[in-house]
């Protein structure tokens, strides 16, 4: 029943607005008041820095392009709505913003799980919905009103195996993945992928599952085959303890990771067996380049000197993304908007330039970034997909790529073989979608369900 | 040849504590019949009492030896009590009602302490460092951990203690003669209350070393973490024969090695699937376990 009475809601709300229009004639294009972007983000409960730094990111850009004029001449307004982190709220909020909002888009949720939830609401009603950083591939495949901003789980399979071999001058990785975990797995099979093209080898592969605290056996394992490091693509508690593991069985190499790492547990449970290693992220605030320096000096000015995390500056761009897409649009129509999203190419956001692919998913660049001593990331690289060039115009990728990126940016056997991480997660992403939607929370929110700083 | 070593050591050392966890069990087992799901739990409240103690005296920022020793005492003070609380309030009240009853009191009890811990304590893991860093010792191509080294000899020493206790003491005659009728030794001038509660607070005692010890090997404490170790002690106790101590120790060994070796030679997705295989193998061939003999000596 619960479910069944927002939807009946809905419907009579949505009946009573076409009413409405056709009584008032065309509404949405021609109307004169604020135009109703609609957020759904987790803004109490225990992921509330998510959706209270998200929400932060996107009042920033909102607050940009209305001093700018807004979009055809109209100001722009962001409903917020609370989902306290919990899915089935996420959808009940997306549907109140469609029904009795009329939002003309939608920006949210951070968790993938979450964003599935909404993801068959909006669709549904035709409404755009842009997703700051859920990186599960089944969350645009929900529908094709569906898109993102961030990039997608597979991508930074490739971009460790990148980093690996153009930056460190690897040859032989061994693999340590969490195999309960369709997060863990998917980095580890794209890595796999990218890194044997590169004509690395992975000698030792072992396995683990999500809670277990024991690592020694595998590691013993992984030591005997003497690699040059050992790619861990887990969340932090376990990384944390791994890394401790690995040293104290005598592994000295650098363990390398995705985005799962980014929280200061890491450091607290890894301590100095962790410092040293590489995981790939989204973003980092000490980034060189100047887009970035610039939000992070204009976040700093408006949310009184706190330093913008990855969400901040993935819903900066989402928002960005949207409102750009929404200039572009023919008129304020849902499908109007749809079309300009999925043309979006180039949009100059500040974790990177965006070009969706056909599956509305972002090719964008990451960052690689390093564990330092005292628990501090330090921003080392940056990588592209393949045939992405660096933003241009932008100084700072100089200074980024001053270092060695200049050389990965194009990986230098540009043969077209190599897969593309667009085409990467289309293949691993009928199993995802079913299991991610199966087992909720757990699945399916890596990058998003770790408390950041 | 080096990594048959690195994972019996290991093994060992895992061994170890799923022993000292599992003399609990038995200790409660072997007197009151009572299989005591909550001492996984209780396990657990002794590593978070150890994370507290260790940060409240500024353990945590420069272990010493010194400061664990009073940690673990303190974990043990605290477990101790716990564990009379326990026996006071859930299980004394049904000692005398059907065995089944006090079964699932005992499940009831583990769940409150799970939830209520993660009330109390947040759900969110910790970071416990109690022992000094030390690189520990490094034999060619095997090394060997400074807190395993530490977990072994504890564990070992607590074991010949309790023997003692168990078959030197005239509270340990008594728990064998509670062990061994109850009724006759009430008869005999035997305090059985006492010597319930008494057997619970040693039980709790082991656990809170062990928890100790546990979160010292792997530093992350969070109120769930008693489920598994609880569990595979109490497959360790069954295995070795539930209700006798050396049985109990061997148990946790043979339990220890075959999780290195399976997850070793194997893949650790085995791991799990072999312990309880083992369990049931053992137990089809020798129902009492490994070293139980029956009826006729218990604690």
């Amino acid at each position: 029943m619960r479910r069944i009475l927002p939807s009946l809601l809905a419907l009579a709300a949505l009946a009573a607005c076409k009413k409405q229009d056709q009584g008032s004639g065309m509404m949405s294009p021609n109307a004169t008041g604020p135009i109703v972007l609609g957020e759904v983000g987790s803004m109490t409960g225990t992921e509330a820095t998510f959706g209270l730094s998200s929400a932060n990111g996107i009042q920033l850009a909102i607050d940009e392009f209305n001093a700018k004029g807004g979009v055809k001449g109209r100001q722009l307004q962001v409903k917020v709505l609370d989902d306290q982190g919990r899915p089935e709220e996420a959808a009940t909020a997306a549907t109140r913003l469609i029904a009795s909002e009329h939002v003309v888009a939608l920006l949210g949720e951070v968790a993938s799980t979450r964003s599935m939830f909404m993801a068959p609401k909006a669709q549904q009603a035709k409404v755009p919905m842009v997703t700051p950083s859920s990186t599960n591939p089944a969350v645009t495949e929900k529908g094709d009103y569906i898109f993102r901003a961030c990039f997608i789980d597979p991508f930074q399979g490739y971009v460790a195996a990148t980093f690996a071999h153009d930056n460190l001058k690897l040859k032989k990785v061994a693999i340590l993945k969490d195999v309960r975990n369709d997060y863990s797995v998917g980095l580890a099979k794209n890595f796999i992928d990218a890194f044997t093209k590169t004509g690395g080898q992975i000698i030792a592969q072992e396995s683990y599952s999500n809670g277990d605290v024991d690592f020694k056996a595998q590691l013993t394992n992984i030591k005997a085959a003497a690699p040059q490091a050992l790619y861990v693509p887990g969340y932090y508690t376990d990384v944390g303890l791994i890394a401790r593991q690995a040293r104290e069985v005598g592994i000295t190499v650098p363990l390398l990771g995705g985005d799962g790492w980014d929280s200061e547990k890491l450091y607290e449970i890894g301590g100095d067996a962790i410092v040293g290693s590489y995981f790939s992220n989204h973003y980092s605030p000490d980034d060189p380049s100047p887009r970035i320096q610039e939000f992070v000096g204009k976040y700093k000015k408006a949310y009184g000197g706190q330093l913008p995390d990855s969400l901040a500056a993935q819903a900066y761009d989402a928002a960005g993304m949207l409102v750009d897409a929404m200039k572009r649009a023919k008129d304020l129509t849902g499908p109007s908007i749809r079309d300009a999203l999925a043309a979006t190419k180039d949009y100059a956001g500040v974790t990177g330039n965006i070009t969706l692919d056909q599956n509305r998913n972002p090719l964008k660049p990451a960052v690689v970034l390093k564990v330092a001593k005292g628990g501090k990331y330090d921003f080392v690289t940056k990588i592209y997909p393949e045939g992405m060039q660096p933003e241009t115009g932008s100084g700072g990728d100089a200074a980024a790529g001053g270092t060695k990126t200049g050389s990965n940016t194009a990986p230098a056997p540009a043969s077209g073989t190599t897969p593309t991480p667009t085409t990467a997660p289309a293949t691993g992403a009928t199993t995802s979608a079913s299991e991610a939607s199966n087992t909720g929370q757990k699945q399916g929110v890596p990058s998003a369900e770790h408390p950041k700083k | 040849m080096a990594e048959f070593f690195q994972h019996i050591i290991d093994g060992i050392s895992v061994g170890a504590i799923y022993a000292l966890i599992a003399l609990g069990y038995t200790m409660v087992y072997g007197v009151l019949k009572l299989i005591n799901f909550a001492h996984g739990d209780v396990f657990m409240v002794g590593a978070m009492i150890g994370w507290y103690v260790a940060r409240w005296t500024g353990e945590s920022r420069s272990p010493s030896i010194s400061g664990a020793l009073l940690v673990t005492l303190a974990s043990m003070l605290v477990c101790g009590c716990l564990g009379f609380v326990i026996e006071r309030l859930a299980y004394r009240p049904l000692r005398n009602s059907p065995r089944l009853n006090s079964l699932i009191t005992a499940i009831g009890v583990s769940f409150f302490l799970e939830y209520g811990g993660q009330y109390l304590f947040g759900p969110n893991p910790r970071v416990f460092t109690v022992l000094p860093r030390h690189p520990g010792l490094h034999a060619g191509p095997v090394s060997l951990g400074y807190v395993d080294v530490v977990t072994v000899i504890v564990s070992v020493a607590l074991m010949i203690g309790l023997q003692r206790i168990v078959f030197h003491t005239r509270m340990g005659t008594a728990m064998r003669a509670v062990s061994f009728n109850a009724t006759v030794a009430s008869l005999m001038g035997v305090n059985i209350d006492r010597v319930i509660s008494f057997t619970f607070v040693l039980g709790s005692v082991l656990a809170a070393v062990a928890g100790v010890l546990y979160a010292s090997k792997y530093p992350s404490v969070q109120p769930l973490m008693g489920l598994m170790p609880g569990l595979k002690a109490f497959v360790a106790a069954v295995l070795g024969g539930i209700g006798n101590v050396p049985g109990a120790m061997l148990g946790g060994l043979v339990l220890g090695l075959a999780e290195q070796i399976v997850s070793g030679y194997l893949s650790s997705s085995w791991r799990d699937a072999v312990a309880f295989g083992i369990l049931i193998l053992v137990l089809l061939a020798r129902p009492t376990g490994l070293l139980g003999r029956g009826e006729a000596e218990k604690v």
